[in-house]
């Protein structure tokens, strides 16, 4: 099997396990879920992080280019997940003043 | 030996793995609101943990931009969450979306142009990234419409003009011309010819964001911000196919999962198609609705009067609206309900699919002014129960409550699921004023023998009805 097969693979079983995992999620926690998927999809920011490090730095093209990329994926991803903590945290069952 | 040579492929690609595995059971942990918290901190832990193991990547030569790239966002980000009002949450998380399209189209970008040297490039490469940049950007633009349509800075309800379908037709398909001349111009050896389309691309697809949001109206925007949030997950997945990398094709997936259910869940209660969602221009025009406007008198009550009728209920069930928001009542929401709940009388929550400017966006209000969250119930687990219901107090909502959706099979609305409010007892409609919800449809309910309409600000009808408790109280 080749590479390419593999990652299809990869692809339709994480479908899968997708439509599995978030369908157990209560419409209670619908905008937290959406938050924090949200975060999650900020995992380009691993792309981000290569393209920055590159070596040309300041003066190249793909440097300027890997900082904004870099800047635009770390907002999503603290964004997402300070937002969402901020959010789950006020999910409380018992009434507390 | 450099600390790097320790960092193999494999090793990295196990490190990886064990991101994924922690955002998986982060996922997973998001199905209760005891575990949810901690979800989302392993799912946290994930990113960090992907983020250390890529610095150690052989390609990353410098870090003086990543570090000050990291800095800037981490403070900006920061900031955003820390200071955004709950109210402002679909606009936030639109907005989020909408960065993370960005970063993949700039990713997507680099990429091409640091791949062009490695010609004839692989097929499906140049493909992936293509797609990646498309949908990357789409995101990008249409998130930011969406979210300036949410906070009102553009109209909200639907703008539509002359051609505006085929416009969007020649953009998508244009769109896709452009990618296969990319393509054959690289695999032709004429680069300056494929970069310069590159760009274009880039502009094509911006537009093209713009145009499929702008005729969307604001009370559909959570099907949108749904969407595109599926959408920036499967350009991760993309960028994960150009990078062969697992990891991010597994993640990219989830995300994109989790976009599409929520989608399918707020059509599905809308009773309406994602193309009609998409094209449909919903709520533009107010058509009359059809058949027959409904009639009879409108009854009208003081926030004291219905203070008393509250006085002597003995079930109380409360549907919150985007009204509520817009008005910020969830704090004396809360004051209230635990004012009955002090006199002995029930009181529970009933939430639309569809309430509010995305899903859960009421919970989340309430979750803030301390509702405890087991006494917020589903449509499906409460539509039965309104008929043993003293009074239904409706707080900004409109649409989701209108008979008509099961009565009336000329209403726009028809077939949609609504609350079944009106087999309670006594219903209090409050509102601002007898202005149509946004699908411009006037409501039956209005007219019905059981409904009071109690006009004025959300929150200040509430504070009446606190008011009007404790006086007879005292």
């Amino acid at each position: 099997m080749s590479e390419l097969m593999l990652t299809f693979y990869v692809f339709i079983i994480a479908t899968f396990l997708g439509f599995e995992l978030i369908s157990k999620v209560p419409p209670t926690l619908h905008t937290p879920l959406m938050s924090g998927s949200n975060a999650i999809s900020g995992v380009t920011i691993l792309g981000a992080l290569v393209v920055a490090g590159y070596g040309e730095g300041w003066t190249s093209l793909t440097g300027i280019l890997g900082f904004f990329a870099v800047v635009f994926a770390t907002i999503n991803v603290f964004g997402g997940y300070v937002v969402t903590d901020r959010m789950l945290q006020m999910f409380k069952r018992k009434k507390q003043d | 030996m450099d600390i790097k040579s320790y960092f193999t492929p494999d090793v990295i690609g196990a490190v990886y793995l064990i991101a994924v595995i922690l955002f998986v059971v982060g996922l997973k942990q998001l199905s209760h609101p005891r575990t949810a918290r901690n979800g989302n901190l392993l799912s946290s832990l994930g990113m960090l943990i992907g983020i250390v193991a890529t610095l150690f990547d052989k390609d990353i030569l410098r870090y003086d931009v990543i570090v000050a790239g990291i800095l800037l966002g981490a403070v900006i980000g920061t900031w955003m969450a820390k200071t955004v009002q709950m109210t402002g949450m679909p606009q936030m998380v639109a907005l989020l979306n909408g960065f993370g399209g960005l970063a993949s189209y700039i990713v997507g970008t680099s990429e091409y142009f640091s791949r062009q040297t490695q010609l004839p490039g692989d097929l499906f490469n140049y493909a992936t990234v293509i797609l990646s940049i498309i949908i990357g950007m789409i995101t990008f633009s249409g998130s930011v419409i969406a979210a300036l349509k949410l906070q009102e800075v553009i109209d909200g309800k639907p703008i539509l003009f002359f051609g505006q379908k085929t416009l969007n037709a020649l953009l998508g398909i244009g769109a896709f011309v452009l990618s296969v001349l990319i393509i054959l111009n690289i695999q032709n050896g004429e680069l300056a010819n494929a970069e310069k389309m590159f760009v274009g691309l880039g502009v094509l697809a911006f537009v093209l964001g713009i145009t499929l949001v702008i005729p969307i109206g604001g009370a559909d925007m959570p099907v949108v911000v749904s969407l595109l949030n599926s959408y920036s997950g499967i350009a991760v997945a993309m960028t994960g196919f150009v990078l062969s990398n697992s990891a991010l094709i597994v993640v990219g997936t989830l995300v994109g999962a989790s976009g599409i259910i929520l989608t399918m869940i707020m059509t599905k209660a809308m009773n309406r198609s994602l193309l009609n969602v998409l094209f449909g221009g919903f709520g533009a025009t107010v058509s009359g609705g059809g058949g027959i406007a409904p009639t009879g008198t409108i009854k009208s009550a003081s926030p004291e009067e219905a203070g008393m009728i509250l006085d002597t209920a003995e079930s109380v069930i409360i549907v919150p609206g985007y009204g509520m928001a817009v008005s910020q009542a969830q704090h004396v929401v809360k004051k209230l309900t635990e004012y009955l709940q002090k006199k002995g009388k029930t009181v529970s929550f009933a939430i639309h699919p569809v309430a509010g400017r995305m899903p859960g966006h009421m919970n989340v209000l309430l979750a803030e002014a301390g509702v405890s969250y087991d006494i917020l119930y589903d449509m499906d687990q409460i539509n039965d129960q309104f008929s043993n219901t003293d009074v239904v107090i409706i707080i900004g909502a409109n649409d989701v409550v209108n008979p008509a959706a099961k009565t009336n099979p000329q209403s726009p609305i028809y077939g949609m699921p609504v609350l079944n409010v009106e087999e309670a007892r006594t219903v209090f409609m409050l509102k601002r004023s007898m202005n149509p919800g946004f699908a411009g449809i006037d409501n039956e309910l209005f007219y019905k023998n059981n409904t009071l309409m109690v006009f004025g600000d959300a929150k200040k009808t509430v504070e009446g009805f606190l008011a009007s408790l404790e006086e007879l109280d005292k």
